[in-house]
């Protein structure tokens, strides 16, 4: 018994010597990406943790933020709010001070809260949230809080810019809204009730769908409805395998309509409908491959390092992030979060396609937006398929914004 | 609403008889072994992944043949080299097995092809329109599902049920030791049962998997409604099997079909509920929104009313 306790001793000092040599590591500051990196959502984690990879790499070449490295902590929560609450803890505990997360407004929406408590309860050790893709509009309305920020535009800015292009295309008279049934998919058909009714009140809503989130193995009885409900265009905010099902089921039904869609240019979907969604299949992006008439600089790297025929430059928006993010904490001189915080609230920045803000009093950055349509015509393509996008309609950061109804309390 | 109930019918049943693709071999070994596979969805992808990889090299036609049969040599090593040994342990160590081994085809599958969902078009050789109803197409590969998948249910009928080897292996299970006292093999029975079996899956999985969505995660989407299907046909049954799936392909398509809920049926009885009522929210929910969850709905009520499903001989 005794020799147990004196091992136990032993190695506990050891255990010691190895954590107070650690601190040489505990210089850096740590990111904790915190996304589905298995299971049916890991293709869209995965792939924006090689965006991470890349950007923080780009930003400890130069030198760091004020000197200091940056590192990444990934941890994966297959897309579960429970799940993302114990990984939350545990980046924390490992000393995370800013906490990235994009896949599921539902798993956000348990973050950003988690976030404001931990904040509220430990001061001098406030963790920031950067939220890439969770775009429930509640997240910078009534659920906002002075720790999030948003560097994708919500539902209500994308249905927005969708309802300008449906204004002036007066050969939309019906559409079908096929959803997701979870607060995002909700807030898709709620936006396009409410900005349908003003910016084309004479369109008819033939149908209001809402279906299981990823449960669904076969979408011919749904595009079934769609053919009999006699709708000219689809709005989805489908994304990963719904979208890409709901196209295939589409194909092979013969259905031609116009797809007005948030993912629809998201991996595998442009492989998925194939030449039937030339001139048909549209997406609300904040970049696209051709944007520009030539590549930027950052997409030509990416693909460079990551050659693998599935690694799109996808999330321009995780750019944005780390601009920002450096920009910030120039301007503060620190990488304190909080003062981090204040240095992004009303943070102005050039980018190639634009002027983006963040946003005080919602903490919502406002980004050039595009709508775009697939083409058969264009000289970047998307996945080696031969198709890619072409924009139709720009709007400036400027026209995107819309009302809020925040109301957050500032450290 | 003739043309709604047309492609109804028409959608359920075929996704009635993709279900029963995939559970007949399912319900076969067990028939057959009474091992509940939980490694059965797994070998489906790894048909749908072989196939996709061979037709790459020799076209869709030789692999549609050779990937089943690559399928029925693994499932053959499964039971030779792994599953014959965990027999004696009884069936919780059957089932661990088997649930350990989905794991690892998953990860072999993640290893071999990556994360993200294969290219796994229709091949040309069958991607045309096979007639048009009502203004709409119904692609080949359908009709070509359903060929293949009535063709499993009579070989296993009648292979098992007409043949002299048929009877032999269904004795082999409730008598081992008899049918081997009488010379014959038993466990190069229960190889052969398991082979077939995982063939069958393979086979499933090679039109599965351009009929949906090849990924490594499919194993996981499909294996629940696999044992819907086989618990409500009655553990064992290959007819029951065959029903049950139909019965769940047709009546999930048509309640995505129905717009109305509960609360809409109250108020056409004249039962209006009031304003408020916590079970407001819950009887608005449209019979649409709720019919992927009908299926397990359907298990619940087979499990309460009759444990041994529709056409069972033993209770689950």
């Amino acid at each position: 018994m005794r020799e147990l306790f004196h091992r136990i001793a032993k190695y506990g000092l050891a255990l010691a010597a190895v954590l107070a040599a650690l601190p040489a590591a505990a210089d850096t500051l740590k990111i904790g990406y915190i996304d589905p990196l298995s299971g049916g959502a890991a293709s869209a984690g995965v792939n924006a943790q090689k965006h991470m990879i890349f950007f923080i790499d780009r930003i400890n070449a130069a030198g760091g933020l004020n000197g200091q490295k940056l590192e990444l902590l990934s941890y994966d929560n297959k897309v579960n709010p429970q799940e993302s609450l114990i990984m939350l803890k545990k980046a924390i505990d490992e000393g995370a001070r800013i906490v990235m997360q994009g896949n599921g407004s539902a798993v956000a929406l348990a973050l950003t809260d988690a976030v404001l408590k931990h904040n509220e309860r430990n001061p001098g050790k406030e963790v920031l949230f950067f939220n890439y893709a969770a775009i429930d509009p509640a997240l910078t309305n009534e659920k906002c809080n002075f720790w999030h920020f948003r560097f994708d535009a919500d539902v209500d800015m994308k249905m927005a810019a969708f309802g300008d292009v449906i204004a002036a295309d007066k050969d939309i008279h019906k559409v079908y809204l096929i959803n997701q049934d979870y607060s995002f998919g909700k807030a898709v058909a709620a936006a396009a009730h409410r900005i349908l009714a003003a910016k084309r009140p004479d369109v008819q809503i033939v149908g209001d769908e809402l279906h299981p989130l990823q449960k669904i193995q076969d979408f011919s009885p749904y595009v079934a409805k769609i053919k009999a409900s006699g709708a000219d265009t689809v709005i989805t905010g489908n994304w990963s395998n719904d979208m890409l099902l709901l196209f295939k089921a589409g194909k092979d039904a013969g259905l031609k309509v116009n797809w007005f869609t948030y993912y629809g240019g998201g991996l595998g979907s442009v492989p998925a409908i194939g030449h039937d969604g030339v001139g048909y299949l549209k997406q609300v992006t904040e970049h696209h491959k051709n944007v520009l008439p030539y590549l930027l600089p950052e997409e030509v790297a990416f693909h460079k390092r990551f050659t693998d025929k599935s690694d799109e430059m996808y999330y321009w928006r995780i750019r944005n992030m780390f601009a920002m993010l450096e920009a910030a904490a120039k301007k503060a001189k620190s990488n304190d979060p909080v003062k981090l915080a204040h240095a992004l609230e009303g943070l102005k920045l050039d980018t190639p396609l634009g002027p983006m803000e963040m946003r005080a009093d919602n903490h919502q950055l406002l980004q050039p937006l595009f709508v775009s349509t697939l083409s058969d015509k264009v000289k970047y393509d998307v996945e080696h398929s031969g198709l890619g996008f072409k924009t139709d309609k720009k709007i400036s950061a400027a026209d995107t914004a819309m009302p809020t109804t925040c109301k957050m309390t500032r450290p | 609403m003739r043309e709604i109930v047309v492609f109804s019918l028409l959608n359920g049943a075929v996704y009635g008889l993709l279900l029963f693709m995939l559970s007949s071999g399912l319900t076969l070994i067990f028939s057959m072994m009474g091992v509940l596979n939980f490694a059965h969805a797994s070998v489906f992808m790894l048909g749908a992944y072989l196939s996709w990889q061979i037709s790459r090299w020799i076209g869709f036609w030789p692999a549609l043949v050779v990937a089943p049969l690559l399928c029925g040599l693994v499932g053959a090593a499964i039971e030779r080299y792994g599953l014959a040994r965990v027999h004696r342990l009884g069936h919780v160590a059957e089932i661990l097995f088997t649930f350990g081994l989905a794991y690892v085809i998953g990860e072999l599958v993640i290893m071999a092809w990556g994360r993200n969902p294969i290219e796994n078009r229709v091949p040309a050789s069958i991607d045309f329109a096979a007639f048009r109803i009502y203004g709409t197409s119904y692609p080949f590969y359908k009709v070509l599902m359903t060929m293949i998948s009535v063709g499993m249910f009579a070989f296993l009928w009648l292979a098992f049920k007409r043949t002299r080897v048929g009877l032999v292996i269904q004795a082999a299970l409730t008598h081992p030791r008899m049918v081997s006292a009488l010379g014959h093999d038993v466990p190069r029975l229960f190889v052969l049962v398991f082979a077939i079996g995982s063939a069958l899956a393979g086979l499933a999985g090679v039109i599965g998997g351009f009929a949906l969505l090849t990924e490594p995660n499919m194993a996981a989407a499909l294996g629940p409604i696999v044992f819907v299907v086989i618990v409500v046909g009655g553990l064992g049954s290959i007819p029951g099997a065959f029903i049950a799936s139909m019965l769940i392909g047709v009546v999930q398509t048509f309640a995505v079909a129905v717009d109305y809920s509960l609360a809409d049926l109250l108020r056409a009885l004249g039962m209006g509920l009031p304003p408020g009522s916590a079970l407001r929210e819950m009887l608005a929910i449209k019979l649409s929104q709720a019919a992927p969850l009908i299926p397990y709905l359907l298990l619940v009520l087979m499990l309460i009313v009759r444990p041994r499903g529709l056409m069972g001989t033993r209770d689950t």
